[in-house]
């Protein structure tokens, strides 16, 4: 669905995406993990037309979208959040989602029940009316990515959208996020909270430097002795292991 | 529903003024406030509900107003159709400028500047070229009779000021309840955010600042059948800008009675500084810029968001601030 062909961005003299090739299959949850600086957001930023890559190609569904306006990109059907937040707070949660909603719907109330209906899939169905300002961390994180899904999009790239929230917040936003994939969009996440991209992802590459330096199954990941030296750290990579295996270290 | 009855109060309110007030005095003050609120509310549209601070509305207004007054005079054109054409010429000033502006992404101080300097260049030009009158000006002749949008009494247009904010009233509540209106607020709100969910802004932004420019065009060619004179600094001088954007920034930016709001507030408020400082040109712009930053400081929702949670206040105190630091 979508394919990332030898991409190459540099920021003055610093190399941030350093010949990057991947391939997102349709219908699946993919991640992107790395540590801070790795050159993640950078990709996420390509892919959804906010910076012009210097070199290579990133395809959607066979056609290039290089060179499209994050407008445009967005029209053709790829929705991406914020790592920082950017809701628009003078407006209430409804009407926050009801932006995104307009993107295919022209009629207010079409719009204003599009976003409802978002709004109660992703958990923020009592604060409907709440100005965004006044949402908790974990409240803006989900507006997030309401607005994303208000698109209708068929690929969603969501930019740590669990950073900041606590373990049982968490929990909450996984299942929300398999339910996503469920009704048919693809799905690709950057992520720091290892327990969900183990538990969501069905495939994930990771970036460091600017440079792919494994990709395979969330499993096959942790083992990697490369990523356990770049990110993981041996601690997380045995928690990782245990969990795979269902053995609980105490 | 609400927001309908409301407007419909506030017409029935106001249309039966001329007949039982009788003073003079108090129907031309009602109009000027009317027109004032009317010119408030064309800026309010890009300003406040797009974010778009503009510093130079003259340059719609002045615009109208030479059209109207120039058709007039040198062509011999009805002064409704003068009035129809004033509102195109200013909308395509508006679009003109919006595509130089937004194209190359000035927003904030940079948007506000740009806009003083176009109504600048108009005001000097205006004063240039014999066609406008030069700097002597333009006298509209007198001819009396709805025909020709002049009024025998004061009343007339009282009633044709009621009937252009009233449905600008309407429009506003349209806009704000359309998706034009939802691209418009989401652009004010957060540029990047809105291009995330496929806003264009520029075209949002431009056809904004088109239906902004050529409603005060309309304002200047009805200002010019009030007055039956125009001049380039009456037309392109920076008082009518500020006003223009004094007005809804008092009332409420961003909503829809802010400006109707603010107008009649800053017009009570001139009188009685005239009242108390006299006659001094130049003296209520004194007042003004007081009124401005103490607004900024501790009514960035203005009048109309007195206990009120904000709305599009952010806009207001971040264009300050990024003055402040640029």
């Amino acid at each position: 669905m979508l394919e990332i062909v030898q991409l190459s961005k540099r920021f003055g003299g610093l190399v941030v995406t350093n010949d990057v090739s991947f391939t997102v299959q349709s219908g699946s949850i993919s991640a992107l993990i790395g540590p801070n600086g790795a050159g993640k957001t950078t990709i996420f930023a390509q892919i959804s037309g906010f910076h012009q890559p210097d070199g290579g190609d990133i395809r959607f569904e066979g056609q290039s979208i290089i060179g499209l306006t994050p407008e445009r990109i967005c029209l053709r059907g790829i929705a991406r959040t914020f790592q920082i937040v950017q809701p628009f707070a003078g407006l209430n949660v409804r009407e926050n989602i009801a932006v995104g909603a307009h993107l295919h719907r022209a009629g207010r109330r079409a719009a204003l029940e599009h976003a409802e209906s978002i709004a109660h899939r992703v958990g923020l169905g009592a604060q409907l009316d709440k100005p965004a300002a006044a949402l908790t961390v974990a409240g803006r994180k989900r507006l997030e990515l309401a607005k994303a899904l208000s698109t209708d999009p068929k690929l969603l790239l969501l930019d740590e959208v669990m950073a900041g929230l606590n373990p049982a917040e968490i929990d909450e936003i996984i299942p929300i996020i398999r339910g996503i994939r469920q009704s048919g969009v693809t799905i690709l996440l950057i992520e720091h909270v290892m327990r969900a991209v183990m538990n969501l992802s069905d495939h994930t590459w990771v970036l460091n430097n600017g440079r792919l330096i494994a990709s395979g199954t969330p499993a096959q990941i942790a083992t990697d002795p490369q990523v356990i030296e770049a990110y993981l750290g041996h601690g997380a990579a045995a928690r990782m292991q245990a969990q795979r295996t269902g053995v609980h270290h105490a | 529903m609400r927001i309908l009855i409301a407007i419909l109060v506030f017409f029935l309110a106001l249309l039966p003024l001329p007949l039982l007030i009788h003073s003079d005095f108090w129907i031309t003050w009602l109009t000027l406030a009317l027109f004032y609120a009317y010119l408030g509310q064309a800026w309010n549209l890009l300003g406040g509900y797009g974010g778009q601070f503009s510093f130079g509305h003259a340059l719609f207004f002045g615009t109208g107003a030479y059209c109207t007054a120039v058709l007039q005079i040198q062509f011999g054109v009805n002064a409704w159709g003068g009035f129809v054409l004033a509102a195109v010429a200013a909308g395509i000033v508006g679009a003109g400028t919006g595509w130089l502006v937004f194209r190359y992404g000035l927003r904030g101080s940079y948007f506000a500047l740009v806009t003083l300097a176009f109504a600048e260049v108009f005001r000097i030009l205006a004063n240039t070229f014999s066609f406008t009158g030069a700097g002597v000006g333009l006298l509209v002749p007198l001819q009396p009779g709805i025909a020709q949008m002049q009024f025998e009494t004061k009343a007339g247009f009282f009633w044709l000021l009621l009937l252009l904010v009233v449905g600008c009233l309407l429009f506003t509540w349209w806009m704000q309840n359309a998706r034009f209106g939802a691209r418009l607020m989401a652009v004010r709100e957060n540029e990047d955010a809105a291009r995330a969910l496929g806003v264009d802004p520029f075209s949002t932004k431009l056809l904004a600042i088109t239906a902004s420019g050529a409603i005060a065009g309309s304002a200047g060619a009805v200002y010019v059948q009030l007055f039956l004179y125009i001049d380039p600094n009456i037309a392109y001088g920076p008082a009518m800008s500020v006003e223009a954007l004094l007005v809804p920034i008092i009332g409420g930016l961003g909503t829809i009675f802010g400006p109707v709001l603010g107008a009649f507030a800053l017009h009570a408020i001139a009188e009685i500084g005239q009242l108390v400082f006299g006659e001094a040109p130049g003296l209520n712009l004194v007042l003004y810029g007081l009124l401005l930053v103490v607004m900024v400081l501790f009514l960035p929702n203005g009048l109309f968001g007195l206990g009120r949670v904000g709305f599009g206040s952010g806009a207001l105190r971040r264009l300050f601030k990024r003055s402040a630091h640029a």
